[in-house]
């Protein structure tokens, strides 16, 4: 029977998304009657390329670093009552989460919980690295031989609602569009068709509002005075109510802070969307353009008027591969004259970079006049503005592919303890393995997504 | 209508944002608190002006799509991150804190229009 609501709710937003956030989550939609799902987000672009590097250095890792954190206290309760599991967790290694979600399941007690993993998203098994590399990019970066970490397609819902009808409990897949997710456990109750694109929209759109928790429940909104969020330490993660018709209100769990406005709404609606009209997924063509939201409740908003257009004929993938060393350090300087002895610091650390003939780029922030608001060749001597005296922080970032310039480079702030201006102090340094990104288009009928049980492995 | 009865505010007074990363590209979106505000969103805050404001950070171009049903605007800012979250120097690799950078921009509105501050 086709049920009148499914309620889906989302547990975190991303991979280091708070790990309480889904119990309230979770009891509420234990509460509710019909149909109910939990998801989680976990996987940003690169987070998947670090995934990788786990992999490699031990076969048993290479999924969601916090997976432990974010499933023992939710999976007992979501078994129980009925609310399924869906999300992203498997990153670089799908079974390798679900297993750990079993051996979690086996100490709580679920027994005979069905766990499904969706593969396929892996392009390096169906294509080799080195056509990879030779394929064009979205960016227009060439890949050329630099040695690909991973590569993975944006599966789309489908996969997940196979899963899903086969009876799983948890659904752990690797890459797939954030808002399949969501789409996925509405196509398996639904069951709506391929090509219903409106519907698939609606879905869509409900996936898109829900894939990063908070953000549309009041978290990242808050400005002092201008909009107030009554109690953002515990704010409440988001519920997705979804009829057949595709009506859709967006609600959060109860007992919880924040809040669900038309201004928060519209704000995660247009969260990394740029023309509203082409919102492109695995699933569909998303068109927001003439979306409506209403208040119709105490933390009730309703969304209507999505469009969908056909399903593009291609699935992107993210490429990732080696992006050198990043070098960041930092040094603070207080009180009288801060400013000019900051500067100071500033004129020596340009003079010893000079020495060190690197093309690097060299970038100098002051904090506390400009710096996250400042492009990269910003002049620090421009700075009337600011009062000399005050608490100022200098900051020096490189990136290379030569690891020791690029200490060489946080070295020469360190120096400063010593041989730079009086009274330095509070030097931090990072250096960061960075990973690059680029995105590829691949032939959707190369890629065949693959539902397995972890009970198909034993 | 005449000078004499429009006051500067920042937009901050009258609209609130958010910024969303891809890339290079950065997209910002502008809402007005009220619903009637939207026309002088729609009139002053034009791509031109936010090309402008963004030309330190490298900029090369700026989209502004309309969504009249919400109301609300959605800037696209191409090559305004420094090269993105992959290799950007800035501390802010994904342009998070630029919605707070495009309500400095100031916009007249009627003296009759309640605000918080004006500047």
């Amino acid at each position: 029977m086709v049920p009148s609501v499914v309620n889906i709710g989302c547990g975190a937003g991303f991979s280091g998304d708070r790990v309480d956030a889904a119990i309230p989550v979770a009891e509420t939609l234990a509460k509710r009657e019909g149909p109910k799902y939990l998801i989680f987000e976990t996987l940003a672009e690169r987070t998947l390329a670090l995934a990788q590097k786990h992999r490699r250095k031990d076969p048993t890792h290479g999924y969601s670093p916090f997976l432990e954190d974010y499933i023992r206290p939710i999976l007992k309760k979501c078994y129980e009552t009925g609310i399924k599991i869906v999300s992203n967790f498997g990153a670089a290694n799908p079974k390798g989460a679900a297993m750990k979600i079993s051996e979690i399941a086996d100490q709580l007690g679920c027994k005979n919980i069905k766990i499904a993993i969706v593969e396929g998203d892996d392009l390096l098994q169906v294509m080799s690295s080195r056509d990879i590399q030779n394929h064009p990019t979205i960016e227009g970066l060439e890949i050329g031989d630099n040695e690909v970490i991973a590569a993975n397609v944006y599966l789309g819902a489908r996969p997940i609602a196979e899963a899903l009808s086969r009876g799983a409990d948890v659904v752990v897949v690797g890459r797939c569009t954030d808002p399949a997710l969501v789409l996925g456990p509405l196509v398996k109750e639904f069951g709506w068709s391929e090509d219903d694109w409106i519907k698939l929209a609606t879905g869509t759109m409900a996936g898109h509002l829900l894939e990063c928790g908070g953000q549309v429940t009041g978290a990242y909104f808050a400005d002092p005075g201008y909009k107030d969020v009554p109690d953002l330490a515990n704010v409440g993660f988001p519920i997705a109510e979804v009829a057949n018709d595709g009506s859709l209100i967006i609600t959060k769990a109860d007992n919880t802070g924040g809040l669900v406005s038309a201004q928060t709404v519209k704000e995660q609606l247009l969260y990394e969307i740029h023309d509203p009209e082409n919102y492109f997924t695995a699933d569909v063509i998303l068109d927001i353009s003439k979306v409506r939201v209403l208040e119709v409740g105490p933390d009730r908003v309703k969304v209507s008027g999505a469009h969908g257009k056909q399903r593009p004929d291609t699935l992107k993938a993210t490429v990732s591969i080696d992006g050198g060393w990043m070098g960041e350090a930092e040094m603070s300087y207080a009180g009288p004259n801060a400013l000019k002895r900051a500067q100071l610091a500033i004129d020596v650390l340009k003079r010893r970079c000079r020495d060190i003939k690197t093309n690097n780029p060299i970038r100098f922030d002051i904090v506390g006049t400009m710096s996250v608001h400042s492009g990269d060749n910003e002049d620090t001597t421009n700075t009337h503005k600011y009062p000399d005296d005050g608490d100022y922080r200098i900051r020096i970032a490189t990136c290379g592919h030569d690891k020791e310039i690029v200490e060489r480079v946080n070295q020469e702030m360190l120096s400063l303890y010593c041989s730079g201006p009086a009274a330095g102090g509070g030097f931090r340094q990072h250096l960061t393995d960075q990973v690059q990104t680029a995105s590829i288009l691949v032939d959707r009928n190369k890629i065949v997504p693959k539902v397995h049980f972890l009970t198909d492995y034993t | 209508m005449a000078q004499e009865h429009m006051k500067k505010v920042r937009l901050h007074d009258i609209a609130h944002a958010r910024a969303g990363d891809k890339g290079n590209r950065s997209n910002i979106s502008l809402i007005p608190y009220s619903a009637a505000t939207y026309e002088i969103l729609l009139e002053q805050v034009t791509e031109k002006r936010v090309l402008e404001l963004f030309s330190n950070k490298g900029a090369s171009k700026v989209v502004r799509y309309e969504l009249p049903n919400l109301p609300a605007l959605n800037f696209v800012i191409d090559d305004v991150l420094e090269g993105g979250v992959n290799s950007a120097l800035n501390l802010d690799q994904h342009g998070k804190t630029l919605s707070f950078l495009l309500l400095t921009l100031s916009v007249e509105v009627p003296v009759t229009m309640a605000i918080k501050n004006t500047v």
